[in-house]
């Protein structure tokens, strides 16, 4: 088991760019089961992806790979020719909102936005779009979502992750993969990573997560990194405080950000004295949570939640 | 990141949606701002006058000059009541001849200050009342919040700490607007009544209207007055815009002053970096605003202090990377710099290229520290080590931390 991707997923890619091209080739050599490509006026013709396997990802295949992904002018036509399950969207900003909503016009349960840079009000737009039409958006401007061993969409280099028990959310691309990659040393390992984005508005947060991770029978701790900025950390703590059975660890970037600067993401910004990364440790230790005081110690954070809870 | 714009250019936007503001002009010059007085004087009836400096901080009527302690960045000329419109125009002359050029301190500039460049002279008001109003991004719900409070003229922020009663909220649903009972409903919890209710819901729609429009992510009225006739005017205007939404608003582009922005965080954004100077001496290059707070919070935690944030983004060329290195050394503050980039939609070989790139154009005088970890680390360590610099490489965040704060002089 794990949250969200798998085995079972059958993956399209929206915007095949430079950008979406190597990492669909990347996702490709992890095992990642690709079935289309959405390239409007190009339906009909087919892209080639071939390189050397990368074994880090599903286990048993050879060590070549060449794969003939067809392509489709309309998301409904790729969805009815390969019955794709999720689609990771690579679409320059400007174009971004419309490809989300029509991927949830078209029915797939799960849309993962890679592309940054998203117009706020655009986003607005397309989650009262979505509401009620029973699909989960993850991002904009995150990493995606990666299940070990089984299925990578998104960016996230594959080799730093290796199947395991923890569940893995964050608001930062790059601190996923330190929070990862420690997990993959200390032999904890990962159920699925989940990178939820930086924009002030996203699909999917840290409790809809959470709440995965808790239902979860493989997933036994799960790690949340968070960022200045917003209250999502502090509703996630109070949601831990009430719901959650499993240890959790965290680890919060900014404590050094000076007031009133937008740290690069849009969402990252100490505003009136709030949002402060004191005020967001504070919930989560008041809630159980082992708060790590280096990006460093994620790692050890999370074993000491574990050995805490009877679990290492 | 969000483009900022002047008090006057947010009144021309709100008056070319029907949004009232008062009669003004902008002076670049003292003789601009002579000419403006007479027209204004004779569109208003009024014969006094405002002339308000335009800097991108707020706490302007309050803040001082520099070259003139006594002079306030924002002063009512009221020579014109008993000397006619010669008057006005002689003490505007003295005031912009103070004030332009000169250097306005506010609680808001810190004590360096801002230099005044414009001028705007805007039309006398006879205040009844004065409210607070702003649009803001509610992240809860995700959509626009219309925030009104009858503590006009107070900083909002204090008001939300002191008595949050004070503060009337409307949810907007983006898919029909704020509808009319919703602003009337807020017109007369700020006591609107008979004309002033009629031009308060007026305003108000109009004003969510316009966040939707120009992509906003603050559009703030402090004071919104109502004038001893009934009238409700945005006094002050305050706007930023969403800079991933420029795409759509050439006009609102045009309206950007570098001259108000950090000129190292300009050139910056030009190569697509998100750049912030701080006061420390540790210079950071580090891929990914989550990993380049960390690094800033470790490089601290060890006892050290960072010179800048700096995220070189997932799309970063060789040649973004060489100008990010530039703009660290440039600073003299900077007695280390460290390289800290776990790749995924950037690769480790694109840093390690342009890093060398850049110290081939500009040297190298102070120690550097490299950490890199993800896709294609393997090649990225290669060109490091084959360029032949002077390059201390780290094993992860927290050994690059203490390594670049001990070759820089030690911890403070």
């Amino acid at each position: 088991m794990s949250v969200l991707v798998g085995t079972d997923t059958r993956l399209l890619v929206q915007g095949l760019g430079e950008a979406g091209t190597f990492h669909t080739d990347k996702a490709i050599a992890y095992g990642t089961n690709v079935v289309g490509a959405v390239r409007p006026g190009k339906g009909g013709q087919s892209v080639r992806f071939t390189g050397d396997t990368d074994h880090s990802g599903v286990p048993g295949r050879p060590d070549r790979y060449e794969v003939d992904v067809p392509s489709f002018d309309t998301v409904k036509d790729a969805v009815l020719a390969t019955g794709a399950n999720a689609t990771v969207i690579f679409v320059p900003p400007p174009f971004a909102a419309d490809a989300i909503m029509e991927a949830a016009e078209a029915g797939i349960a799960l849309i993962v936005t890679i592309t940054e840079g998203i117009p706020i009000a655009d986003m607005v737009r397309v989650k009262e779009y979505v509401r009620g039409k029973g699909v989960r958006l993850v991002g904009p401007n995150c990493p995606g979502v990666i299940t070990p061993h089984q299925c990578k969409i998104g960016i996230m280099p594959g080799y730093i992750h290796q199947r395991g028990r923890i569940g893995v959310v964050s608001r930062s691309g790059t601190l996923t993969y330190e929070a990862v990659k420690q997990l993959t040393d200390n032999g904890l390992g990962q159920t699925t990573a989940v990178g939820i984005g930086g924009d002030p508005v996203n699909g999917t947060n840290f409790i809809d997560v959470l709440e995965l991770f808790n239902a979860d029978p493989d997933t036994e701790g799960v790690i949340m990194i968070g960022e200045i900025g917003g209250s999502a950390e502090e509703d996630a703590a109070a949601w831990i405080s009430a719901n959650m059975r499993k240890p959790v660890a965290s680890f919060i970037a900014g404590t050094t950000a000076p007031p009133g600067k937008r740290m690069g993401h849009a969402g990252a910004i100490i505003s009136g004295g709030k949002g402060t990364a004191g005020e967001k440790i504070a919930a989560l230790e008041a809630a159980g949570v082992v708060v790590a005081t280096t990006p460093s110690d994620m790692g050890s954070a999370m074993l000491s939640a574990m050995r805490k809870a009877g679990k290492a | 990141m969000f483009l900022k714009i002047h008090e006057y250019q947010a009144k021309e936007l709100m008056a070319s949606r029907g949004i009232a503001v008062p009669i003004g002009r902008v002076a670049h010059t003292v003789d601009e701002a002579v000419a403006a007085v007479r027209p204004i004087v004779e569109a208003s009836g009024n014969p006094v006058v405002v002339v308000k400096s335009q800097i991108h901080a707020g706490g302007r009527g309050k803040g001082r000059f520099v070259e003139h302690p006594d002079l306030g960045g924002v002063t009512v000329v009221t020579d014109g009541i008993k000397g006619g419109v010669k008057a006005t125009e002689e003490r505007v002359r003295e005031l912009a001849k103070a004030m332009l050029g000169s250097t306005l301190v506010t609680v808001q500039t810190g004590s360096a200050g801002k230099r005044v460049n414009r001028l705007y002279i805007e039309q006398g008001i006879d205040i009844a009342r004065e409210l607070y109003l702003s649009v803001v991004l509610d992240r809860s719900t995700s959509h626009n919040l219309v925030m009104a409070s009858t503590e006009g003229g107070m900083d909002i922020e204090e008001v939300a700490a002191h008595t949050p009663e004070k503060i009337l909220k409307e949810d907007v649903d983006p898919n029909v607007g704020l509808q009319d009972f919703q602003a009337r409903r807020l017109a007369f919890a700020l006591g609107l009544s008979g004309d002033a209710n009629r031009n308060g819901v007026r305003f108000l729609k109009a004003l969510s209207a316009l966040a939707t429009e120009l992509d906003t992510d603050l559009v703030e009225i402090n004071p919104l007055v109502v004038t001893t006739s009934g009238q409700v005017m945005a006094l002050d205007g305050k706007l930023s815009i969403d800079n991933n939404a420029l795409f759509r608003h050439k006009d609102v582009v045009e309206m950007r002053d570098l001259s108000e922005e950090d000129a190292a965080e300009v050139e910056a954004s030009k190569f697509g970096l998100s750049f912030i100077k701080l006061d420390g001496s540790i210079g950071c290059l580090v891929n990914g605003a989550g990993l380049a707070m960390a690094t800033m919070d470790t490089i601290k935690q060890v006892g050290g202090e960072p010179a800048n944030f700096l995220d070189v983004g997932g799309g970063a060329t060789t040649e973004n990377v060489t100008a990010a290195f530039k703009i660290i050394t440039r600073d003299p503050n900077v007695k280390g710099i460290f390289v800290n980039i776990f790749g995924g939609i950037m690769k480790c070989d694109t840093i390690a290229n342009g890093v060398v790139e850049a110290v081939h154009q500009v040297g190298l005088q102070v120690p550097l520290v490299v950490r890199l970890e993800g896709t294609n680390v393997a090649l990225g360590k290669k060109i490091i080590d084959e360029s032949g610099l002077n390059v201390v490489s780290a094993s992860d965040m927290k050994d690059g931390a203490r390594k670049i704060v001990e070759l820089a002089g030690g911890a403070k």
